[in-house]
């Protein structure tokens, strides 16, 4: 089934992608903002998230209590979603239902209410968030090993923000950082679904395109200096588990590099999958599985790509073995780390990569939420192009551009490592 | 536009056929993308269980990948990952379940790869020993998460003296004392086809997939496969009990207050459904989330859930809080339950719900996941081929003194399991 794609910027700015989905009778609208915590001070961590909360705190023509009702009286499914590049609001409904988020979005972009009283129990509420992420070691030692990598760049906070700024920023501080950043020139609209692209373009054109232009949001221009030495952090915390992380600098995702990486990547943890809403695979025959988990240095191994607009971090995190110490496990992750840097990958191992990425794409396609997402959220770092043309990139991955990347990206000079350093008893 | 009520899996699109070995297939297709799914269960959940040995059911499934008389376990995963399929088991009380997805391509392999696993695993020692120290790693995060422990300190408190009050995944002391033989003996005496139901939708003909089954499973014949034992009835609450499992160091507690709750077949569900809705899932998680989150900015998650299988369910509300905040959460929460009994719900309500359960069924059927769970949901409570075509009807007449009754029925404010895990 052949399905029709339409990309066209309206005259404030908007770009609107629409592609036409026919198998059920269902649409999924995404509506991104190029804004998250990539664009917050020190002060004011976490606003960009605090922000996305407060759109579900109404206008005036959909205030709170009936917001929220209106979209799940109708049966549809919603959320937002604040990433360090990017804010996401969707909404998927029944097909004659879509009508409500689009009016909702056009509404929200700019008469949201950031009522005082609803900043007041919100702060509580992120606070309240935030307790629950300080529950987990993982989310303590990657906040330490973020803002190691990154003493310059705004990827040095936690999306969810820095516990000081939950409690200091004001309802002005969220309510300039909305003003500034959700206009339409700086906004990705998305729709996928069973709907005609003629008469949606023109639904959103009547919704949206009165919506003036802002000035364009100022970008905070810190790029992080190279890291010349290898950087070592502990977190202690309660438990009798410990984890390690190790944290190399990769690319920004339209770096060219990203694909052969992105091999690398499944070669060694298993693919990562980008795509939020349908799961992965396992990875029991990745390298690093074979050589640490069968092994029995730790018990569990994992990799993580991301797609993100600056050069962030690739993270292999492990679980370590009960019987084994941290350094152990780092050495045994080291000698595959040297394995890929001096000996050629084969030919099979990339061709199965790329199937793997296949079948994820496949998988993530059942789905019209996972359509939509989709269409947004590759414009955030690149183009939709970018998504449309991943799997030809990766199939034009060579065995010798992974000893390459391997060799440049995988440098103990500019890695970060984290062990979590569990402290049985004594808390 | 596509048509609404025949995009709902029906009579006329459902395949269902019976194996002559007992294995129940169903089968529905879907040529949209190029992938399949593969899910089901079978008889071998932890009910079968002796407390000494908790967590035998569930290492035995975990361990029928390990190793085939066929393959090896790097050779299992091998086949599967190179090809970008999964195939995973899983254990619940009653029956223990399955996962698996590949492209269409791949079904064959995937199905051979699952038959292997189910009749002829070898537990090898080595493997086996490698499972236990990752099953004993998973319950010291168990130990310290705040949410896993309320939940089983709930659980003890809500089904005393019953199988439902043990954790399938066991303690550190059960899951040393398992060997070898205990799950060569459990696969032998637990594993077979009678009661095994499998679906399969994706990009494959209905009657392609039931070959394909017949080809990998239809042979599989066991004697003696064992019956699952009748569970003891409920010892209801006599009055509220509370429980506080300390954990150091965290700093947010896990609040959850509960009742049981029907089962799956009982008719009550759909009323118990419809009021847990309003109670705490609805919009922003219904009246629990206003009046927790929302009103007093006391939580991030605080909702309802009921949980309703073959056997009595729990209905429960559940809330990370700050640790300082439990005694006025738990007071907020308490109140909203009372209020529930005492006044029911209002019109309004009632409609916003039932159009939120009648609209949103189509979403809840997108992926081929979606619709395996809801032909295997179909499957396990007998709820006839036509349920989500007759679904509207069903929701649509529910009346408010149903809920009233139902949620007067279930919650009782003077006997409820209230669970506490936290600093």
């Amino acid at each position: 089934m052949k399905n029709t794609l339409t990309q066209i910027t309206l005259s404030n700015g908007l770009k609107v992608l629409l592609k036409e989905v026919h198998t059920a009778p269902i649409i999924s609208s995404w509506l991104w903002y190029c804004v998250g915590s990539r664009d917050e001070v020190q002060g004011r961590t976490g606003v960009s998230h605090w922000v996305e909360h407060m759109q579900f705190k109404g206008t005036e023509q959909f205030p709170a209590n009936l917001l929220d009702k209106a979209i799940s009286r109708e049966g549809g499914s919603w959320n937002a979603f604040t990433y360090i590049d990017w804010t996401a609001y969707f909404e998927t409904m029944p097909a004659d239902k879509i009508d409500l988020a689009l009016r909702l979005e056009s509404d929200r972009m700019v008469n949201s209410r950031f009522n005082p009283d609803e900043v007041t129990s919100e702060r509580t509420v992120i606070i309240s968030e935030r307790e629950g992420n300080e529950n987990e070691p993982l989310f303590l030692l990657g906040e330490a090993i973020q803002q190691t990598a990154f003493r310059i760049h705004p990827y040095h906070h936690e999306v969810i923000g820095d516990m000081a700024d939950l409690h200091s920023m004001t309802r002005e501080d969220l309510y300039n950082h909305y003003r500034a950043f959700y206009v339409p020139n700086n906004a990705v609209m998305a729709v996928a679904g069973d709907f005609e692209s003629q008469s949606m373009l023109t639904r959103i054109k009547e919704l949206f395109e009165s919506i003036p232009a802002g000035s364009e949001p100022a970008r905070l221009a810190r790029p992080e200096p190279p890291q010349n030495g290898e950087v070592r952090l502990s977190v202690e915390g309660p438990g009798s588990t410990s984890y390690v992380q190790v944290c190399y600098r990769f690319p920004s995702a339209s770096h060219p590099d990203f694909f052969p990486l992105s091999v690398l990547d499944s070669l060694l943890a298993g693919p990562s999958n980008l795509n939020m809403f349908s799961g992965g695979i396992s990875n029991k025959t990745s390298r690093l599985y074979r050589a640490l988990v069968d092994r029995e240095y730790v018990v569990s191994v994992h990799g993580g790509a991301q797609a993100t607009i600056d050069p962030f971090m690739y993270t292999i995190t492990m679980t370590v073995h009960p019987r084994r110490k941290p350094e152990e496990a780092l050495a045994a992750l080291d000698k595959e780390i040297q394995r890929v840097k001096e000996e050629k990958v084969t030919k099979e191992e990339i061709t199965r990569a790329i199937k793997q990425a296949r079948a994820l794409f496949a998988y993530g396609s059942e789905n019209i939420t996972n359509q939509g997402f989709w269409l947004g959220y590759a414009e955030m770092f690149a183009t939709y192009n970018w998504f449309e043309t991943y799997l030809d990139k990766l199939s034009a991955v060579t065995v010798k551009d992974i000893q390459r990347v391997a060799n440049e990206y995988l440098k103990p000079q500019s890695r970060v490592i984290g062990t979590y350093v569990p402290q049985e008893g004594k808390s | 536009m596509a048509n609404r009520i025949n995009s709902l899996p029906g009579p006329d699109d459902i395949y269902r056929e019976i194996l002559p070995n007992g294995i129940t297939v169903l089968a529905r297709s879907n040529f949209n993308s190029p992938s399949v799914v593969m899910a089901g269960y079978f008889e071998a959940g932890a009910v079968f269980d002796p407390d000494e040995k908790l967590g035998l059911a569930e290492y035995t499934t975990i361990a029928l990948m390990r190793g085939t008389k066929k393959r090896t376990f790097d050779e299992i995963y091998n086949a599967l990952e190179s090809v970008g399929a999964s195939l995973g088991f899983n254990t619940g009380v009653h029956k223990s379940g399955f996962n698996g997805r590949s492209l269409s391509e791949d079904l064959p392999l995937l199905l051979d790869l699952f038959s292997e696993a189910l009749t002829m695993p070898v537990f090898p020692k080595t493997e086996i020993e490698k499972l236990r120290a990752q099953l004993l790693t998973g319950l010291a995060i168990r130990a310290e998460d705040t949410g896993d422990m309320a939940s089983m300190v709930f659980d003890k408190i809500l089904f005393k003296d019953h199988p439902y009050s043990r954790p399938e995944d066991g303690y550190p002391e059960t899951i040393q004392s398992i060997t070898r033989n205990d799950l060569v003996k459990f696969h032998h005496e637990h594993y077979g086809p009678r009661g095994m139901v499998i679906a399969i939708i994706g990009a494959v003909k209905p009657e392609d997939a039931v070959r394909q089954v017949k080809r990998a499973l239809g042979g599989w014949q066991v004697k003696g496969q064992k019956a699952t034992p009748e569970l003891p009835p409920l010892k209801p609450l006599k009055k509220t009990v509370n429980k506080h499992h300390r954990i150091a160091g965290k700093s947010q507690s896990d609040l959850i207050i509960g009742t049981n709750g029907p089962k799956r077949r009982d008719p009550e569900f759909m009323s118990a459904s419809i009021g847990n809705n309003i109670l705490g899932q609805f919009g922003m998680m219904g009246r629990i989330g206003d009046v927790v989150r929302e009103k007093s900015g006391l939580a991030y998650y605080a909702y309802s859930s009921l949980s309703a299988g073959l056997g009595p369910g729990s209905w429960e509300v559940s809330a990370g809080v700050n640790p300082q905040n439990v005694k006025k959460a738990s007071d907020l929460i308490k109140d909203e339950l009372k209020r529930f009994i005492q006044e029911g719900v209002t019109a309004d309500e009632l409609a916003d719900t039932k159009a939120n359960f009648v609209g949103r069924l189509p979403l809840s059927l997108e992926s081929n996941g979606g619709v395996a769970n809801a032909l295997l949901n179909i499957e396990r409570h007998d709820l006839g081929l036509d349920y989500y075509r007759r679904y509207g009807g069903l929701v649509n007449e529910v009346t408010a003194d149903d809920v009233l009754n139902t949620a007067r029925k279930f919650i009782d404010p003077d006997k409820l399991a209230i669970a506490v895990a936290g600093p």
